[in-house]
């Protein structure tokens, strides 16, 4: 994508930042999708798979794998904040304002930014590119992030301007907004894949930053409307796969109106690369999923409750 | 797999390459006693009759289908009348490391006292060398293109249902006919026809003598067996082979009988490119299939086993070796027979019936290098079949491909096909589109087009050899706008194309004149009536292909110029002129801007995509309805490189794209590797903006980690994405289902990975059995992944 095309609309309200866009993908809802991952998250989660998803801002991101250590970046950086020692490059984020000049200078991408301001648009004419796919296959788009319901103008004009053209849509979410926020989005919403981390609302805090209190009654209200729910659970071995926790999400599940499906996601670390591009600490290190033996009980936990439950071994991640 | 197959594969799989001397042996016996004393093509009919006479037999234990070109599975006969292979061949033959064929110390001095002196300036390829211009000879050594017919036949042959209809003898009263309406007073080709026409008739003599060897063979087997069930068996098979090919089969086992007696003819008579092939035989195999379960005769256990049995056949036959250059070009054991599977009908109705079920079954079951294999799904294709077809794609053997029948059949009619004849054809080869049964449409050979670019940015000349190969164009650096440069490079291609053509044509005339095909013209429609050979008009239809490789490296490569030199400004001519010339060395920050900064062929963006249908366009044009001098035959476009992009690769220096030198082009109509970074969507919707009913086929690699293909979903996605792909008028795409870690493992310890197949181009190999430049060219392409 040209960077020039995609500058900010004078109108913040039909326009937002996106940090990836995923073509064939096919573990995000039904047939073939298009993931349009929107950038800014109220959770902090430990085990984010898409830690540039976190921040709503622009951001900065350096690959040293990349680097040719040709130092354009180092030259073109009007304020001096680029330098290049034995690690590569490294940027005194005091003084960046993530102008974007040492990217746009960067002869292989290896410093990049990530979230470009599109404007409902840009993605309209990115998503009819692809709808011979999502015909012939039963596929749609996907709105996910970070978290898009921080977003709830831009997002329902997306949504919208989807359903003008018959595309089905879909929204992944952690169900953490305004109850009336997202029974507003949910009018405009064909599927749901809501996160259900832990059901320990003091542990939920200590993992992901918030309360799960609101998740939980939103999911509740939710299911009542009548929306077309599919709860996503990352499995995590000692954080959240434990008898109790799975015990209780199950009976929470069944508690709710209508027929809701479960996926259960086989954590794997693969973001570590994304925090190092970002230049964060990564905090979980030495983090797994249970083994066959823990998963396939957990399946049966919630066969027991009679939800109809399936073990994926992908997550929806943002490519970059 | 029951037990018998077992061990017929394991002896197929485990057989040695062995180069066997007696068709030479033979057939330059014959010659020495009998050239001048017939006319050619009877000469030919009747060296073929001699070997049908002469050549020792194979009929292996377990075998129910039976007949080899050679004396056992695996040892493949040399051709010396079209390239004598010298002794140096053929030691290098017996000792290389890849594609090796073996032969003794005692068999090369025979070959050496027999053989060669015999054939020294008589051989079809000395003739064709010693007349072609100098100035082709600098351009093929330059690599600008090859050329096919140089030392194999022409070939790249279908049958249509005739065979299983009627019999030799059938042939041979068509044939009598045919003679009987000569006209000699009127037609001044009559005598020429006759010659023709007798040859025929001694062909189909020679083709049911072979099978009455067989019968009798298996007569004497049956009387020394001991084990009662296996001598029935023995019995049965001499039964058959007294009944086919000289008359028409009465059940599902004379069926396969039948095809194989035709293509063990073909290919004994000629080398003819890409071995022979039964087309549509799942079609042509029903009505057997549903008769003999109908009326007891046959179970589907019984059919699959005969089925397995002629997988093994073919796989027993590996490609004839060739010499000199093309060895690089192509270095591969397969020899491209290709079974159409699925389709339409003649009458335009869904071709899929139970026996294409079984034959995806067995091509799971024994996963084996031969035949090729391929589904043709048109949109009345059954989700259940095309379903069936990717799960075998997801094993990873890398077939079966997948073709567009109603893509297909437009190309035919557009190139002048009756609707029938082209619903009744399909692809061949890699991809070729031909006429099943009713048309030639030889492959000419390789056109290198980022190599005529190369050629226009140094104004004629190849920077590679320094030689002119050429016209002047202009020197590009006083190119004021893309334009100029553009028609520069159109230039070229005309320019090249014709030259490449007038050789052709004349080497067509070659084939006409001194190699005929009188067996093959006996089952190829019209060549009966025409009273014409195969390579002479003989066909209902008459197709020559050039086969042009490299779009998406031309593609990137003048979107790079477009970008950079001409709108954007962003480094002029002479700059990138110079870097390519010093192949970008101390210039890796030009060429990484190249690589990421410019909109390269396969992302759905508009501007490369332009570009390429623009060069698509014009090859069309260069090439298109050019007549190729046989009986109203044309020239016609063929997007397929085979391996070839990485002999053009080895020829082409540094490309604007910021392609090093000597490294591999992009294959067939495929992105440039590693270019493609919007995932298959995006390659789909780039490819199908070209016109690609204006080809004769076009080739489209991808590759797929295996994890995008786990869950019974993601098959279902998959066969989404092909009827995406077809909708929008893709005529071909194959998927490698690896990832890079297995590979690598692979090269590290091939012993462990003796069973690794991968899709090199319109065909799958042994990873193993690939030289290293294949084998990083397929690391390259692009993974497609999910997380």
């Amino acid at each position: 994508m040209a960077k020039t095309n995609m500058m900010a609309d004078e109108s913040h309200r039909c326009s937002g930042i996106v940090f990836d866009i995923k073509r064939y993908a096919i573990n995000d809802g039904p047939g073939i999708r298009t993931t349009i991952f929107l950038k800014g998250c109220p959770l902090n989660c430990v085990w984010c798979h898409n830690p540039e998803g976190q921040s709503p801002e622009v951001q900065k991101m350096y690959s040293a794998a990349k680097c040719i250590s040709c130092r354009q970046c180092v030259y073109s950086c009007p304020l001096e904040a680029c330098s290049l020692t034995p690690k590569g490059i490294v940027t005194d984020k005091a003084s960046c304002t993530v102008c974007g000049i040492c990217a746009e200078n960067c002869p292989t991408k290896a410093t990049e930014l990530s979230g470009l301001s599109l404007t409902v648009e840009n993605i309209m004419a990115i998503l009819e590119k692809e709808i011979i796919f999502f015909d012939q296959s039963g596929g749609g788009v996907t709105f996910s992030g970070g978290e898009p319901l921080m977003f709830p103008q831009f997002l329902n004009m997306l949504l919208d301007a989807c359903g003008e053209k018959g595309i089905h849509r879909t929204l992944d979410t952690t169900g953490f907004a305004k109850t009336e926020i997202l029974l507003d989005v949910a009018k405009r919403v064909d599927l749901f894949l809501y996160d259900i981390k832990m059901m320990d609302a003091s542990k939920h805090r200590q993992y992901t930053g918030v309360d799960n209190s609101l998740i939980l009654h939103n999911l509740k209200v939710l299911s009542q409307s009548g929306a077309n729910i599919r709860i996503r659970i990352p499995l995590i071995k000692g954080i959240n796969d434990d008898q109790r926790n799975i015990d209780e999400t199950a009976r929470f599940i069944s508690t709710l109106a209508g027929e809701v499906r479960v996926e259960l996601l086989q954590y794997h670390c693969i973001a570590k690369h994304k925090h190092q591009k970002l230049g964060q600490e990564y905090n979980s290190n030495g983090m797994i999923a249970p083994d066959a033996e823990r998963s396939n009980q957990i399946i049966a936990a919630f066969q027991a409750y009679g939800i109809p439950v399936e073990l994926n071994f992908s997550q929806v991640e943002s490519s970059s | 797999m029951n037990e018998r197959i077992r061990r017929l594969r394991r002896l197929s799989v485990e057989a040695e390459h062995t180069l066997s001397i007696e068709r030479a042996l033979i057939e330059t016996e014959f010659y020495r006693n009998n050239y001048g004393k017939y006319s050619i093509p009877v000469l030919r009919a009747l060296t073929f009759l001699d070997l049908c006479k002469r050549k020792t037999l194979y009929l292996g234990d377990d075998e129910l289908i039976v007949g080899e070109r050679g004396p056992y599975p695996k040892a493949v006969p040399t051709f010396p009348e079209l390239t004598c292979h010298s002794v140096e061949d053929l030691r290098i033959l017996n000792t290389r490391e890849q594609q090796r064929y073996t032969i003794s110390e005692e068999d090369i001095e025979l070959y050496a006292e027999k053989v060669i002196p015999y054939w020294k300036g008589k051989t079809q390829r000395e003739r064709i060398f010693d007349h072609v211009p100098s100035e082709w000879k600098t351009a093929y050594e330059a690599g600008l293109f090859t050329e096919f017919m140089e030392q194999r036949a022409p070939g790249h042959t279908c049958l249509d249902g005739k065979i299983y209809k009627i019999g030799m003898l059938d042939l041979k009263k068509e044939i009598a006919d045919q003679i009987e309406k000569l006209d000699y007073l009127n037609d001044p080709e009559a005598t020429d026809r006759a010659e023709q026409l007798r040859a025929m008739d001694i062909s189909c003599n020679a083709a049911i003598v072979f099978a009455q060897r067989h019968a009798d063979l298996a007569d004497e087997l049956a009387q020394k067996e001991r084990n009662p069930r296996r001598a029935g068996e023995l019995k049965h098979i001499a039964e058959v082979c007294r009944w086919v090919p000289a008359e028409a089969p009465r059940n599902f086992w004379e069926a396969i009988q039948m095809y194989w007696f035709v293509h063990l003819g073909t290919i004994t008579e000629l080398n003819g490119w890409d071995a022979m092939n039964p087309g549509h035989f799942d079609q042509h195999l029903a009505p057997f299939y549903n008769k003999g379960i109908a009326d007891g005769t046959l179970t589907r256990d019984q059919a699959k086993e005969l089925i397995s049995c002629f997988w093994i056949k073919v796989n027993n036959h590996p490609a004839p070796p060739k010499v000199g250059i093309t060895a690089r070009e192509s270095g591969t054991y397969n020899d491209f027979t290709n079974i159409n599977i699925g389709g339409v009908t003649a009458n335009g109705s869904d071709g899929v019936n139970e026996v294409s079920y079984i034959m995806l079954e067995v091509i799971e079951e024994l996963h084996i290098l031969q035949p090729g294999n391929s589904v043709h799904i048109s949109s009345k294709t059954p989700d259940r079949f095309l379903n069936t077809a990717c799960r075998v794609i997801r094993q990873g053997y890398g077939y079966p491909s997948v073709f567009n029948p109603d893509v297909y059949v437009l190309e035919m009619l557009r190139s002048g096909k009756s609707i029938e004849d082209a619903r009744e054809g399909g692809c061949s080869g890699c991809i070729e589109t031909g006429a099943f049964g009713k048309e030639a449409y030889l492959l000419t050979g390789y056109l290198n087009v980022p190599k005529i670019l190369e050629v226009a940015l140094n104004n004629g000349v190849d920077p590679v050899t320094g030689k002119i190969v050429g016209i002047a164009t202009g020197d590009p650096c006083k190119f004021s706008d893309f334009e100029e440069l553009y028609t520069a490079f159109q230039k070229q291609l005309h320019f090249v194309i014709d030259h490449k053509m007038r050789v052709s044509n004349y080497i067509d005339r070659m084939f006409a004149k001194y190699a005929p095909a009188p067996f093959l013209s006996v089952v190829i429609e019209d060549c009966i009536t025409k009273g014409k050979d195969y390579y002479n008009g003989g066909p209902r239809y008459n197709t020559n292909y050039i086969q042009c490789c490299g779009l998406g490296t031309v593609t990137d490569s003048l979107a790079t110029l477009k970008k950079h030199v001409f709108e954007d400004k962003t480094f002029n001519m002479e700059r990138i002129l110079k870097a390519i010339s010093r192949n970008f060395d101390g210039d890796e920050v030009l060429r990484q801007t190249i690589i990421n900064r410019t909109p390269f062929f396969g992302n759905d963006d508009d501007y490369a995509d332009g570009i390429a249908t623009k060069v698509f366009d014009d090859l069309f044009t260069a090439i298109d309805g050019k007549p190729n001098i046989k009986e109203g035959g044309q020239y016609h476009l063929n997007m397929l490189s085979t391996t070839c992009h990485i002999y053009f690769g080895k020829v082409l220096g540094a490309t604007p794209n910021g392609r090093l030198a000597e490294k591999p082009i992009s294959d067939g109509t495929s992105p440039s590797q590693g270019c493609d970074t919007h995932g298959p969507s995006s390659v789909i919707k780039s490819l199908s903006k070209l016109d690609q009913a204006k080809s004769g086929g076009t080739l489209l690699n991808q590759r797929f980690l295996p994890g995008l293909l786990q869950k019974d979903e993601d098959i279902t996605k998959l066969a989404s994405l092909i009827r995406s792909y077809f909708a929008l008028g893709g005529h071909h795409i194959q998927f490698n289902v690896v990832d890079t870690a297995t590979l690598r493992a692979a090269q590290k310890t091939p012993e462990d990975y003796k069973d690794l197949m991968v899709r090199m181009a319109g065909y799958s190999d042994y990873f193993n059995d690939m030289n290293t430049d294949l084998q990083e060219e397929i690391i390259s392409r692009t993974e497609n992944q999910d997380f």
